[in-house]
């Protein structure tokens, strides 16, 4: 295995060949802000809030797709990126209708530690207050369109894990969605195992377990990877 | 020079902010004719509700109504629980009376202590920069810490129920989310005897005054016949949180005593309550639907709950009672004694939460029944510190939420509030200039019904009031201006 050396923020590290930044900074103990980023399922590079400076080219590449390169000098912390980050942040909340103090996740929410960890105290940009709906039609599970950012770890999750592929992106611009089924309500999709998962790895408070109540949700999306792992490795297998 | 000329008109463009408007209308030979408390805070939010999830709908009315959270929450839990249609394990009805009554006395002692004791301790004429729990501090240093100290009491107990985040919904449908642990109720109990002795005080203090020196508020301020409304319990026992079910129900009695109507049900309420809107407040005002508007205005609240029922069931607080009725009659008219009232009511909610603490049952972990959907439309009810709280929800087959409309204790208060005003400017009220006393008075006045409006909640003397006088000829003859 041909090893690849980089520097990021001003230490030498080498990574074997096919590492992304991502990881090369994890192992390394330097954080990057992700969001639509989950280990165990394929990257996308959809929310940019991983983006990170290389030397030598102008554009910002995320981090969680991009692979290390032999020499590459990458910085991810500089004031430039810090804005960039907070700016995503806010688009995010602006885009949609965030109200943290009726969400299920209040207290358990990737976007809004976001918010905390890039400074957003308040919004630079004008809020949007979509008219959107909530989706309560499954039995155990509920999907609440205003607090969805688009990540699209239901959809990878459902697709690559579960195998049941019930979730999509629809429609386009503005009116983009996950929708379920041919855009179905969700408890009409038969293809849904009720297997939760996607409800696990959702980083907000979009999807969640019906009956709950602010702030109960307390999902861990990282557990994924235990899940994964053991699929890889036939853990069931004596 | 001709007086100004000017239309007084209240909507949301011109209405100020925080401040609590009256309204002062002369007849053609001087005199008041009505005086008006108009409610200028407009919320909206029956629309905000819709489409939502209806297990958001404490955290949503909780945030909304930011004065008593507490109420809302438990109202909002007992209309879930009839869309879930499941009757609750024992244990979370013990704790969800527990928390009320804890908010209640919190509620109560803010309102004596804080907000209304220096009016009468420090004197309706002094000057309004000190007559507010500063100056009470200054003046009566004990007093204001003890009510400090309730308050505080009535508070921890229920941070200790439902955490540090009271908006975040600890009554649920279907019951509450975390069961008491032994060692939090041993907590309880300790502050009880505080409680008990700062209460006992408050009441011996009030009562001197009462027989001492106001003896003029007691016939000013808001004495008037008027029907009285809220639940009682199996026996007519005063009752502070269940609806029609087990021998409870909402009872209507009139100032004579007789019972206009018993064992109603919350479901009923659109049968037997209208909704009056007015175009100068927006806030709407509820009457019995069979008397109309005039003669079907009630009051609720901690005088109205002690008027319906005929005993508290508890030792001490039926011994005030008996005393209260002795001062005021079978049915107490006098406003003034709501102060009285709040008293006399935080020495139950004491005894209640002892007997409560007591049983042993408390401490069970079964505390939340989980269910679907059962039913498409629910009303619950509650008894709020300030009086009782009535909300309506309409959801689809999935929960989703159609309709709501809710009824407050203000707002049911409201033609009460704007009588007793009414009484105030007619009784202090001299010649066409508005004086600093009678702002005073008229502050104090609606200060009775300790009304759920953020301007309300300034300190004492603080509130930020804007009264008109208004000749009836429409002109403006005089403004008082109190930020
Ligand atoms: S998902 Fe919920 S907790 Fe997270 S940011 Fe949106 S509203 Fe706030
Ligand atoms: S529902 Fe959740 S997981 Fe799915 S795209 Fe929206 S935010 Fe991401
Ligand atoms: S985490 Fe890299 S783009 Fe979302």
């Amino acid at each position: 295995m041909s090893v690849r050396t980089l520097r990021i923020d001003g230490r030498d590290l080498a990574v074997p060949e096919g590492t992304t930044l991502l990881q090369a900074a994890r192992e390394a103990g330097i954080a990057i802000p992700t969001l639509c980023h989950l280990e165990g399922l394929s990257p996308v590079a959809a929310c940019r809030l991983c983006l990170v400076e290389i030397e030598g080219t102008d554009k910002l590449l995320p981090a969680c797709i991009t692979p290390a390169s032999e020499g590459m000098v990458v910085q991810t912390a500089t004031p430039r990126l810090q804005d960039i980050r907070r700016t995503v942040v806010e688009l995010l909340f602006t885009e949609g209708n965030h109200v943290c103090a009726i969400c299920v996740a209040n207290g358990h929410c990737e976007l809004q530690d976001l918010a905390v960890t890039t400074g957003m105290d308040h919004s630079r940009l004008p809020y949007r207050f979509p008219a959107r709906r909530v989706d309560l039609s499954h039995p155990f599970f509920g999907l609440d369109h205003n607090r969805c950012i688009l990540c699209t770890r239901c959809v990878r999750v459902c697709d690559e894990v579960e195998g049941a592929h019930v979730w999509d992106v629809g429609w386009r611009g503005e009116h983009c969605r996950i929708i379920a089924g041919l855009d179905e309500p969700w408890g009409a999709v038969d293809a849904c195992t009720n297997c939760g998962k996607c409800v696990q790895v959702c980083p907000t408070g979009a999807l969640f377990h019906k009956g709950d109540t602010t702030a109960e949700k307390h999902d861990e999306p990282a557990q994924l990877q235990a899940l994964v792992h053991a699929r890889h490795h036939q853990q069931w297998n004596p | 020079m001709a007086p100004p000329r000017r239309t007084i008109t209240i909507d949301p463009v011109t209405r100020i902010e925080g401040h609590a408007k009256i309204t002062i209308q002369l007849d053609a030979a001087g005199a008041v004719e009505t005086a008006r408390f108009h409610v200028t805070e407009y919320r909206g939010f029956e629309k905000f509700c819709e489409g939502r999830p209806f297990t958001e709908m404490a955290a949503i009315t909780a945030r909304i109504c930011g004065i008593c959270p507490v109420s809302h929450l438990l109202a909002a839990a007992k209309t879930g629980d009839k869309i879930l249609a499941v009757t609750i394990p024992p244990t979370a009805e013990k704790l969800r009376r527990l928390m009320n009554l804890a908010q209640i006395t919190q509620s109560h002692a803010l309102s004596f202590f804080h907000l209304s004791s220096p009016d009468f301790l420090l004197g309706w004429d002094s000057d309004p920069a000190r007559r507010n729990v500063f100056g009470l501090i200054a003046a009566n240093p004990d007093l204001a810490r003890a009510g400090i100290r309730l308050r505080q009491f009535g508070q921890g107990v229920i941070e200790a129920l439902g955490g540090r985040k009271i908006h975040a919904a600890w009554s649920v449908p279907g019951g509450v989310r975390e069961p008491l642990g032994e060692e939090t109720r041993d907590r309880i109990s300790a502050g009880l005897p505080e409680a008990f002795a700062i209460t006992e005080r408050a009441l011996g203090l009030f009562k001197t005054l009462l027989d001492t020196q106001l003896g003029e508020e007691l016939e000013v301020f808001g004495s008037f016949p008027s029907l009285f409304l809220g639940l009682v319990g199996p026996g007519g026992l005063w009752e502070h949180h269940r609806g029609a079910e087990a021998g409870c129900g909402i009872r209507i009695v009139d100032s004579d005593g007789q019972i206009v109507a018993d064992g109603l049900r919350e479901d009923d309420y659109a049968s037997f309550l209208a909704e009056a809107v007015e175009p100068w407040s927006y806030l709407k005002f509820p009457y019995v639907r069979a008397l109309g508007p005039e003669a079907g205005s009630y009051r609720v609240g901690p005088l109205a709950r002690l008027n319906l029922c005929e005993r508290i069931g508890t030792e001490q607080a039926d011994r005030e009672l008996l005393e209260l009725r002795q001062r005021g009659g079978r049915v107490v008219t006098a406003s003034f004694l709501y102060h009285l009232a709040r008293l006399i009511e935080i020495l139950a909610c004491l005894e209640q939460m002892q007997q409560l603490l007591d049983d042993p049952t408390i401490t069970a972990t079964h505390v939340r029944a989980r269910a679907g959907v059962n039913a498409h439309e629910a009303v619950g009810v509650s008894e709020a510190p300030r009086g009782t709280l009535f909300h309506h929800y309409r959801v689809d087959e999935n929960g989703l939420i159609e309709a709501v409309n809710l009824i407050i204790a203000t707002g049911q208060n409201n033609g009460a509030m704007n009588r007793t005003v009414t009484q105030i400017a007619r009784h202090y009220l001299s010649g066409e200039r508005l004086t600093e006393g009678l702002l005073n008075r008229v502050e104090a006045g609606i200060r009775c019904f300790d009304p759920c409006l953020s301007c309300s909640t300034h300190a004492a003397g603080q509130m930020p009031l804007l009264v008109e006088l208004v000749g009836a000829d429409g002109q403006l003859r005089d403004v008082l201006r109190r930020d």
